[in-house]
């Protein structure tokens, strides 16, 4: 089961330029929350701070709290390795890792934190392509095959595969139906709508159709600031801010 | 550009439904005229007219469908649409309650004239009042206006049911008039389902402007917002 996750106060920068203001949210257990705004709004940015990927470009830095499951990740002594092993990513290009076969890539994770039970590995790259809906399509060739060869919606379900396999709690995508087709972004959608059952999915997206389809609360960002977060129902039906209406009703943004 | 059109659109839909009320208006008022003067050819007229107000309700049906297939609306443009569609069946339906109207007073044109307690021209300014109202907050997207509407429905109610009882004690009293009282009954029941319709337009103007359902709310009971 996911565990909700929470964020306090969270400021963040680039340098000197603060990009996120006060950023408080709960994103609950085993739902899907969509963060919607324009670019430059602070949505990635959001998102890379709830696995500490913020604070890798250089002179990023990140205030406040992000707890998961009640435990913050930002707390002294937490390992930034363990945190992004909780809460896993996916990424708006589908990003495999081009020499590797398909089960490679989703063993990787697991080999890089030193696992070695051959059998226990089939299984958990099994049941993780499986949970990606990816496995019927690529059972006959799971070791032959290269990441780099499957489609690129296929290749992004192997990047959902590959985040699931190390067992985190949340999952996070950046965007992640940006670079593909209508049917591979209907396939993820589907996807999000089964991961949610085991997950606690946090979705940054452009396309606000996509956030009405799959979310249940939607967060709306506006220039580093949380304009408007509630259940994605009332976000597009009647929402409370008139900056949020303005931006889903297509008038600005 | 797209929104553009997609503005376009909307502007387009809320022409035609505002003729499509004023069609729908002048057919009561028809119908009103005929019983009225007692002139067969008023009762003609809004026979003639129901073409274009069935006419008119499926542009404003198709012209909403396609917004909604081509242009996604969500928020305020999504029940701006979504009550434009139950406003234009509402209209639709008061084009055929002066359609029976029209009916009735082409009956009674061709019977004896009786003088009845029945003031049906006040009834009818108080009904078609509420659904020019209700259509006048539509325009200005003035939900309290849509309000006041909601208040004078009971009014209609009332004369109705006055009518009611009096046109049953003349068919008692008086047999040899009882097809004209029958008649003159009838369309005061046609006209409070006119302003009954006057009451689901501004229910929807109200939905439209500030997103919270008044349907089947007594007096006194707050709105429920949406989710």
């Amino acid at each position: 089961m996911g565990v909700g996750m929470e964020a306090r106060d969270l400021n963040a920068w680039f340098g000197p330029a603060q990009v996120l203001h006060g950023i408080s949210m709960d994103m609950a257990a085993n739902q899907v929350t969509a963060i919607i705004g324009p670019s430059g709004c602070g949505k990635s940015t959001f998102i890379r701070c709830l696995n500490r990927l913020h604070e890798t470009v250089p002179g990023a830095r990140v205030e406040g709290k992000v707890k998961v499951g009640g435990s913050d990740i930002y707390g002294r002594s937490v390992p930034a390795v363990e945190v992004r092993r909780r809460v896993g990513m996916v990424f708006q290009k589908p990003n495999p890792f081009p020499t590797m076969s398909i089960y490679d890539n989703v063993a990787a994770g697991l080999k890089l934190n030193g696992f070695r039970n051959r059998r226990e590995l089939d299984q958990i790259v099994e049941r993780s392509l499986c949970q990606a809906a990816l496995w019927d399509e690529v059972k006959d060739q799971v070791k032959k095959k290269s990441g780099a060869s499957l489609s690129g919606g296929q290749q992004q379900r192997l990047c959902i595969a590959r985040a699931l396999a190390v067992a985190p709690e949340v999952l996070l995508m950046d965007e992640p139906c940006s670079a593909l087709d209508p049917i591979s972004t209907s396939k993820i959608e589907e996807l999000v709508f089964e991961l949610k059952k085991d997950y606690t999915v946090v979705i940054v997206t452009h396309n606000m159709q996509q956030a009405s389809r799959v979310a249940d609360f939607t967060g709306f960002f506006l220039l580093g600031y949380m304009v408007e977060f509630d259940r994605t129902e009332r976000v597009f039906t009647n929402p409370a801010d008139k900056r949020t209406e303005d931006y889903v009703t297509g008038r600005f943004g | 550009m797209t929104r553009t059109r997609f503005q376009l659109g909307l502007d387009e839909l809320k022409e035609k439904l505002l003729r499509m009320g004023g069609l729908a208006e002048q057919a009561v008022d028809r119908a009103i005229e005929a019983y009225s003067s007692r002139d067969p050819e008023a009762s003609e007229k809004v026979f003639r007219g129901e073409q274009s107000i069935n006419m008119v309700e499926r542009e404003i049906d198709e012209l909403a469908l396609d917004l909604l297939a081509m242009q996604q609306p969500v928020a305020v443009d999504l029940r701006f649409i979504l009550a434009v569609i139950k406003v234009n069946a509402d209209l639709e339906r008061v084009g055929d309650q002066a359609v029976n109207i029209a009916e009735r007073a082409r009956d009674l044109a061709g019977l004896p004239a009786v003088e009845l307690p029945a003031d049906i021209p006040r009834m009818a300014a108080t009904a078609t009042g509420m659904v020019r109202q209700a259509l006048e907050a539509f325009i200005r997207a003035d939900a309290d206006l849509a309000q006041q509407v909601l208040g004078s429905d009971n009014s209609v109610d009332r004369m109705k049911r006055e009518i009611e009882a009096a046109m049953m004690a003349q068919m008692k009293q008086s047999p040899a008039s009882a097809r004209q009282a029958l008649d003159t009954l009838l369309i005061a029941r046609n006209l409070e389902r006119v302003a009954d319709h006057g009451t689901n337009i501004a229910e929807d103007v109200i939905f439209w402007v500030r997103g919270a359902d008044v349907r089947h709310l007594g007096p006194g009971t707050p709105a429920t917002p949406l989710p």
